[in-house]
């Protein structure tokens, strides 16, 4: 017999301008991991909140245990069971793991807070679960995949039985997701229940037993993992046939566009971060720098774009020296930048969209004449471009912060493929981009290289460098450690390259 | 066994590396005490006891900065909140000649003024700096427009020995030999330091200065904790006000405060927003007022005595320039918060 723990019925939840959800029923069972499969924006996060009494649903109804609930507050969500891993985490950065934990639920002797009982029953937890963490460290000196093992047992010492994990994946090294799928197998075997979200289609099918697939607010679909593959759930979740592989032409390169020789970059502490690199891209082709994260390739990015000062060594866009030149002059130099922080460099979060899409032309005609911001030309450039990039937001008017999730990546990539350019230099293009989008980008990423632009493209994502690249650049430690086309060599060894080893 | 012994050696050396300045200073200190109170005990004594005197205004004022900025909201309206307390303390005093009533209504007072710096950065969401710079105009406005030339309130507030302690070489006059308020200022440091490190409400407070969302989510109410930390904050300012009048001069002037509710922010922040840092810190710049004033006083130094008077406002200049940087506030403080949904 099933036993169902949670349920919700239609539920709506409207904000202004849009259905966020769209009456959303699903059913989640005990010892179960109930994946919530959806692109960016399609009202996950949105779901997961209503149930978990941060917001209040405009209709519909939720069903704990078969009892009809109204969950008021977290805190009354807690007190019936269900906990929540927030994806951004919800822990004081300068308390250790153990006061962590306790917060908001601390145990007193006297006056006094008591420590010391809490500390018992929050290691059997760790025991029981396999958990594996110091209670005394501090919270911020641990890495990601830890403080998220945190937010569980924070979970856990609340006594929930359903535990919702936001995206959990999002911010993990492989080594960490393969970690936390180990967890939640461990906490479902014990009798907890897990929603799991994500946009992660390879995630889903690998530790999902049941799948609910959202699309603009609605349940379009539910599949079990045995009988799905990842393209019938791909076409569910984006509402299309999505092609997973690139079909492009061979690559027809032309005149140099982008020459760097013997480049040296140092961080603030004087370390050398890129090591005598040189290389070049020409016109119509694509080069991938490949390499595991903090192998110089940030560094190498934003000192080609003027955002950090170069040591020594020369850099030529379009044959004119460009070494430490302005943002702008850069820019100006027919040259894109995709950042790879979204949140901190190439937006500015308090503005509105429009504001943002003309953020580095601004002071250019037609949106600005003689010093003064032509307000009409920016909305309507700026409306045109959410509508083509599917930026999801119910105005251009809102603030940059409102957005979610993926559509922070879109909304620059708008900006910087609309303009007139012959250098795209993009770090980590398609980072936290579901299937739909990350097609999207890629296909507008080929398009300007048969357009005739130079394009650079980092990412520590093998399968996106290995697709979209017609050479590749592999960094090791600084250095750049070989040089390959990329129909002359396997996934594998590009892997290897990237972990140092050459043949 | 050699391992864990390695590793308590290692810990120590790494404290001492970090503190190196902080004990050298101290001992320092220490030692030239100890000397010179072997030479001249009487005006040893005396400098110290004017150091402590000097310091209980800041050390409370300290206390009310810390409180409130442990729970994320930057008070720079201490001068104010002081200033109006000790206002209200005199004339109270003044007029019912009851010196208890005086520091229960320079209390109030100041809990009041916390009560006003809450609405307007709390619930009105007003940017930190200017509710507390609202407060400081205030309180001069209000202070000087009522103020009365003339008013006496008779006796000021007498120190009490503490019976054989009192006598005890060195620190019995110093330390067991003071006014009322300057011995609640003593306990208070240690029970400010309780509740912020050992109980809920302190693990609650903290929780809400570095990150209010977490604490939320996990069911602590933001804005409670904020409206009673400023309260509260406001209750040890107005002890500081009261402190001024009724206890240091005896009466109430204009703009008595004399900017020491800044020096208190400098001491909170000198002192890490600890209580005990800033005790220590506070007994550092009233050491600072005494040396100035012995020195002014003695006329052992062939210097103006304008240049003298510096000395403590020059020791808030460098501490707050060299140290300021390097010590990390409460990661919230100064943002007011919003709920979600």
């Amino acid at each position: 017999m099933v036993n169902t723990v949670l349920e919700v019925q239609n539920i709506t939840k409207r904000f202004p301008g849009v259905i966020a959800n769209d009456s959303i029923s699903f059913k989640l069972n005990k010892g179960e991991i109930h994946a919530l499969l959806g692109e960016n924006g399609a009202g996950k996060s949105t779901l997961m909140n209503v149930i978990y009494g941060l917001y209040k649903p405009d209709e519909g109804q939720i069903f704990i245990n078969e009892e009809a609930v109204e969950v008021q507050n977290p805190h009354d969500a807690i007190a019936r069971g269900i906990g929540m891993v927030h994806q951004h985490f919800m822990l004081v950065p300068v308390f250790t793991v153990l006061e962590n934990i306790v917060l908001g639920s601390e145990t007193t002797n006297g006056p006094s807070l008591n420590l010391r009982s809490p500390r018992k029953d929050i290691q059997k937890i760790i025991d029981q679960f396999n958990l594996d963490i110091d209670l005394d460290t501090i919270t911020e000196d641990l890495p990601v995949g830890i403080q998220q093992r945190v937010e569980i047992i924070k979970a856990l010492y609340r006594q929930v039985d359903i535990l919702v994990l936001d995206e959990p994946t999002a911010v993990l090294t492989p080594q960490e997701v393969d970690d936390l799928f180990k967890i939640m197998r461990s906490l479902v075997d014990q009798g907890k229940s897990i929603i799991f979200i994500t946009h992660k289609l390879k995630e889903v099918i690998e530790i999902a037993d049941q799948i609910t697939v959202i699309r603009r607010g609605k349940v379009v679909g539910s599949a079990k993992p045995d009988e799905a593959d990842q393209q019938s759930l791909a076409t569910m979740m984006v509402g299309r046939d999505v092609d997973m592989h690139l079909h492009k032409k061979k690559a027809e390169p032309k005149e140099m566009i982008l020459e760097v020789n013997n480049l040296v970059v140092k961080d603030a502490n004087g370390n050398v971060e890129v090591d005598d690199v040189s290389f070049e891209i020409k016109a119509g082709e694509i080069v991938g720098i490949a390499g595991v994260q903090g192998n110089g390739q940030t560094e190498l990015v934003n000192a080609l774009v003027g955002m950090i000062p170069t040591e020594s060594g020369t850099v030529k866009i379009n044959g004119l020296p460009a070494t430490n030149a302005s943002p702008r002059k850069v820019t100006e130099m027919g040259s894109a930048h995709i950042p790879e922080d979204r949140l901190k460099d190439g937006r500015v979060l308090p503005f509105t969209i429009a504001d943002n899409m003309v953020l580095n032309t601004y002071y250019l005609e037609p949106f600005a004449k003689s010093g003064i911001r032509q307000q009409e030309e920016i909305k309507e450039f700026a409306v045109d471009l959410v509508e083509k990039f599917d930026v999801r937001t119910p105005s251009a008017e809102n603030t940059a912060s409102s957005l979610s999730g993926g559509n922070h990546q879109k909304e620059i990539d708008a900006r910087e493929f609309s303009r007139p350019i012959n250098l795209l230099i993009a770090a980590q293009p398609t980072r936290g981009l579901d299937v739909g989008s990350i097609e999207y980008i890629h296909h507008r990423i080929i398009e300007k290289r048969d357009e005739g632009c130079a394009v650079m493209v980092v990412s520590t994502e093998l399968d996106e460098i290995m697709e979209l690249s017609d050479r590749i650049i592999v960094m090791f430690n600084g250095k750049i450690i070989d040089t390959v086309n990329a129909d002359e060599i396997t996934k594998e060894q590009v892997g290897l390259l990237m972990a140092g080893v050459t043949a | 066994m050699t391992d864990k012994n390695n590793n308590q050696d290692n810990k120590f050396l790494k404290h001492l590396k970090k503190n190196w300045a902080k004990y050298t200073v101290g001992i320092l200190l220490i030692v030239a005490i100890l000397y010179n109170y072997d030479r001249d005990p009487k005006v040893t004594q005396a400098v110290l006891a004017s150091m402590v005197r000097h310091s209980t205004p800041l050390v409370l004022g300290a206390l009310c900065g810390l409180i409130g900025e442990r729970s994320g909201i930057i008070n720079i309206g201490i001068e104010g909140q002081m200033l109006i307390s000790a206002f209200a303390a005199f004339m109270t005093t003044a007029y019912t000649g009851n010196i208890i009533f005086g520091v229960v209504l320079g209390i109030l007072t100041g809990m009041f003024m916390g009560y006003l710096l809450a609405i307007m950065s709390i619930a009105l969401k007003l940017d930190q700096i200017i509710g507390g710079t609202v407060l400081n105009i205030l309180a001069l406005g209000i202070t000087s427009y009522f103020y009365q030339v003339g008013l006496s309130m008779g006796q000021k507030i007498l120190p009490i020995p503490l019976g054989k302690l009192a006598d005890l070489p060195l620190v019995g006059r110093v330390l067991f030999n003071n006014p009322p308020i300057t011995y609640t200022t003593f306990i208070l440091v240690f029970v400010v330091h309780y509740i912020l490190f050992h109980t809920k409400w302190g693990l609650r407070t903290r929780a809400v200065g570095e990150h209010p969302r977490a604490a939320d989510t996990v069911g602590v109410d933001v804005f409670k904790i904020r409206y009673v930390n400023l309260i509260i904050a406001g209750g040890v300012a107005g002890l500081a006000g009261s402190f001024l009048s009724l206890e240091a001069v005896g009466s109430f002037e204009r703009a008595m405060t004399n900017g020491r509710g800044f020096v208190a922010l400098a001491v909170m922040i000198f002192g890490r927003w600890t209580p005990f840092g800033a005790w220590g810190a506070a007994l550092l710049f009233g050491f600072a007022s005494a040396m100035q004033t012995q020195i002014n006083f003695s006329g052992a130094l062939d210097i103006p005595y304008q240049f003298i008077s510096m000395l403590p406002y020059l020791l808030t200049i460098v501490v707050l320039a060299g140290f300021v940087g390097r010590s990390r506030a409460p990661a919230a403080s100064g943002v007011p918060y919003e709920k979600e949904g």
